[in-house]
C-alpha cells in the first residue's frame, strides 16, 4: 500500500506543484494569477486536441514525448518519498533513475534535432551542454548518500537520512542539499538557468525544443516535465526534511508539506531573480559539482 | 568531532572556491574578508578547555584586520586606481573552479599521507589547510591584475594560519601576533606599491609588467 501510494501522489499532484510555482510567482508580481488547478485544465484541453505534424518529421519525432513520459513513469517508481519506500528498490536503481532522465532527454533532444529546426537544434546543444554538466553533480551526490547510508538502492538511501544523519554528517548534508536545488533548477529549466516562460528565441533552453509539438503530445511533455519536478524535488527535499517517524501517514504529510515549500522558495527565486548569462551557467553547475564533491569528501572520510 | 569547528572549515573551503569562480574584484575583496572573519571564529572554536582571555584577543585582534582592516584598504586602492572593476583570468572560471575541485582532491589524499607530529583538532583541518594554500597560490598564478595577486597572498596566508592554529596548540601568541603584523606590513606595503605602479602606468596588470622596457 505504500509502494502504491509512492507512485500515486506524485502522478496526481505533480501538476499541482507547477500551479504553486506560478501562483507564488504571480503574488509576488503583485497578480491575482492563475488557478492553483490551471496545469491539469491545459493538460484535459491538450488532450482533447488533434496533433499537428510538419511534413519534414519522421516517426522520431512522434516517438519522443511518449519515451519520455514512459521514462519518467518508470523513474517515479523507483523514487521514494522522504521515508516512504518507493514502489520498486533494487541495488543500483540509483543509476537506473539518473539514466531514465537521460533517455528522456535523448528522445527529446532527438525530436527537437528531427523537426530540423535550426532553432530548435541550438535549443538542444544548449540543453545537452547543460544536462551533461549537471549530470555529475547528481550521481557524485547520490555516491555521498550511498556511502552514509551504506546502501546503494534509492529507498533504503533515503529511510537512512533521518535526525542522526544530520546529527553525523551536517554539513556535508547541506552541502548536498545545496547542490542537489541546483540540479533540480537546472533540470526543470527554472531560472536562473532557464527561463520556463519566455518565447525568446536567444535564451530558451529547454521551451524551444518542445516548440513544433502540439495537442496530446504537448500534453505529454507538459505532464513528464512536471513529474520530473516532482521527482528530483522529493530528492532533494527528502535530505532536508528528516522526518522518518515509521509512521506512514506523518512522513507523507512532512514530504507533502517540503514539496509545497519547495515549490514557493522556486517561485520566490524566479521572481527575485534574473536569468543567468549563458556563459555564466556552467559556471553555476561546475561549482553543483565542487560542492557535490565536497560533500563526498567529507563523508568518505 | 567539533561542529562548530568543521561548519567554519567548510564554509573556508567554500569560500575559496567561491574565490576562483568570481569575477568581480570587489567581491573578491569581500569573500577574503569573510574568510578573516572566519579564521576568528575558528581560533576561538578550536581552544580546548576553559576560555580564556588570549585567545579572544587573538580573535578580535585576527578578524579587526583581516576582516577590517586589509578589506577597507584594498578597497580604497581598487576605488582610487579606476581600474576596471573585472577580474581578468588567465584561467577561465569554470576551468578555474575544476581546478579547485581537482586541489580539493589532492589536498585529501595529501593530508592523507602526511606525518604529522600531532592529532590535529579536526579531521577537516588539514585538507582544507592545504587546500586554501593551493587556491590561493592559483590566484596569484593565474589572475591578471595586482590587486588579486594581493588576495591571493592573502587567502595562502589564511591556508597558513589554519595550518598552524589546528596543529600546534598554544603556539605563543607573541608569534601569532609577529605574524599578524608582518603580513599588515606586507598588505600595506603592496597596497602602497599598487598606487604607485597605477600612477605610473596607468593600470595595474601584472602580465603588461613583464614586458616593460625602455
Amino acid at each position: 500500500m505504500e509502494a502504491g501510494l509512492t507512485f500515486a501522489l506524485p502522478l496526481l499532484l505533480a501538476p499541482l506543484m507547477l500551479g504553486l510555482i506560478n501562483r507564488t510567482k504571480a503574488l509576488m508580481a503583485g497578480r491575482t494569477g492563475q488557478p492553483l488547478l490551471q496545469t491539469y485544465h491545459d493538460l484535459f484541453k491538450l488532450l482533447r486536441k488533434g496533433a499537428a505534424y510538419s511534413r519534414t518529421t519522421t516517426w522520431v519525432f512522434r516517438a519522443g514525448p511518449t519515451v519520455g513520459l514512459a521514462a519518467v513513469l518508470v523513474a517515479s517508481a523507483l523514487v521514494p518519498l522522504g521515508g516512504v519506500p518507493a514502489a520498486f528498490a533494487f541495488p543500483g536503481d540509483l543509476i537506473l533513475f539518473a539514466y531514465l532522465l537521460g533517455l528522456m532527454r535523448f528522445f527529446t533532444v532527438l525530436a527537437a534535432l528531427d523537426t530540423g529546426s535550426s532553432f530548435e537544434g541550438m535549443g538542444a546543444s544548449r540543453e545537452v551542454t547543460f544536462s551533461a554538466l549537471a549530470e555529475p553533480t547528481l550521481l557524485l551526490g547520490f555516491a555521498a548518500i550511498a556511502r552514509q547510508t551504506g546502501s546503494l538502492s534509492l529507498s533504503p538511501m533515503y529511510a537512512g537520512l533521518g535526525s542522526d544523519a544530520w546529527r553525523h554528517a551536517g554539513p556535508a548534508l547541506a552541502l548536498l542539499a545545496g547542490a542537489l536545488l541546483i540540479v533540480f533548477l537546472a533540470e526543470n529549466a527554472r531560472i536562473p538557468i532557464d527561463d520556463p516562460t519566455t518565447h525568446l528565441e536567444l535564451t530558451m533552453i529547454h521551451e524551444v525544443m518542445v516548440l513544433d509539438h502540439s495537442g496530446p503530445e504537448l500534453a505529454f511533455i507538459l505532464y513528464s516535465s512536471a513529474l520530473k519536478l516532482w521527482l528530483l524535488g522529493s530528492l532533494l527535499v527528502g535530505i532536508v526534511v528528516p522526518v522518518r517517524s515509521g509512521i506512514v501517514w506523518i512522513d507523507t504529510l512532512a514530504m507533502l508539506a517540503g514539496l509545497f515549500a519547495l515549490a514557493v522558495v522556486t517561485g520566490i527565486v524566479e521572481s527575485s531573480m534574473a536569468r543567468w548569462r549563458l556563459l555564466r551557467v556552467p559556471q553555476l553547475l561546475v561549482g553543483a559539482s565542487a560542492l557535490s564533491a565536497l560533500a563526498l569528501a567529507l563523508i568518505l572520510r | 568531532m567539533n561542529l562548530w569547528t568543521d561548519s567554519i572549515l567548510v564554509l573556508l573551503a567554500l569560500a575559496s572556491l567561491l574565490l576562483l569562480g568570481s569575477s568581480r574584484i570587489a567581491g573578491c575583496i569581500r569573500i577574503v574578508a569573510f574568510q578573516g572573519l572566519l579564521l576568528g571564529l575558528l581560533t576561538l572554536t578550536v581552544q580546548h578547555g576553559t576560555p580564556s582571555l588570549r585567545p579572544l584577543a587573538l580573535a578580535t585582534a585576527i578578524i579587526a584586520l583581516k576582516g577590517v582592516a586589509f578589506p577597507w584598504l584594498l578597497a580604497r586602492v581598487l576605488r582610487d586606481a579606476e581600474v576596471r572593476r573585472e577580474v581578468d583570468p588567465l584561467v577561465s572560471y569554470t576551468v578555474s573552479l575544476l581546478i579547485g575541485t581537482l586541489a580539493l582532491a589532492l589536498s585529501l589524499w595529501l593530508s592523507q599521507r602526511l606525518p604529522l607530529p600531532t592529532k590535529p583538532v579536526a579531521s577537516l583541518l588539514v585538507p582544507v589547510a592545504l587546500f586554501t594554500i593551493l587556491a590561493g597560490l592559483f590566484v596569484i598564478i593565474s589572475r591578471g591584475k595586482a590587486l588579486t595577486q594581493v588576495l591571493g597572498y592573502l587567502v595562502l596566508e589564511n591556508g597558513i594560519y589554519v595550518f598552524g592554529v589546528g596543529l600546534v596548540q598554544g603556539t605563543p601568541m607573541l608569534v601569532e601576533l609577529g605574524v599578524l603584523l608582518d603580513v599588515f606590513v606586507a598588505v600595506f606595503v603592496m597596497g602602497i606599491a599598487l598606487f604607485h605602479i597605477n600612477r605610473a602606468f596607468d593600470h595595474i596588470d601584472a602580465d603588461r609588467l613583464a614586458v616593460l622596457r625602455d
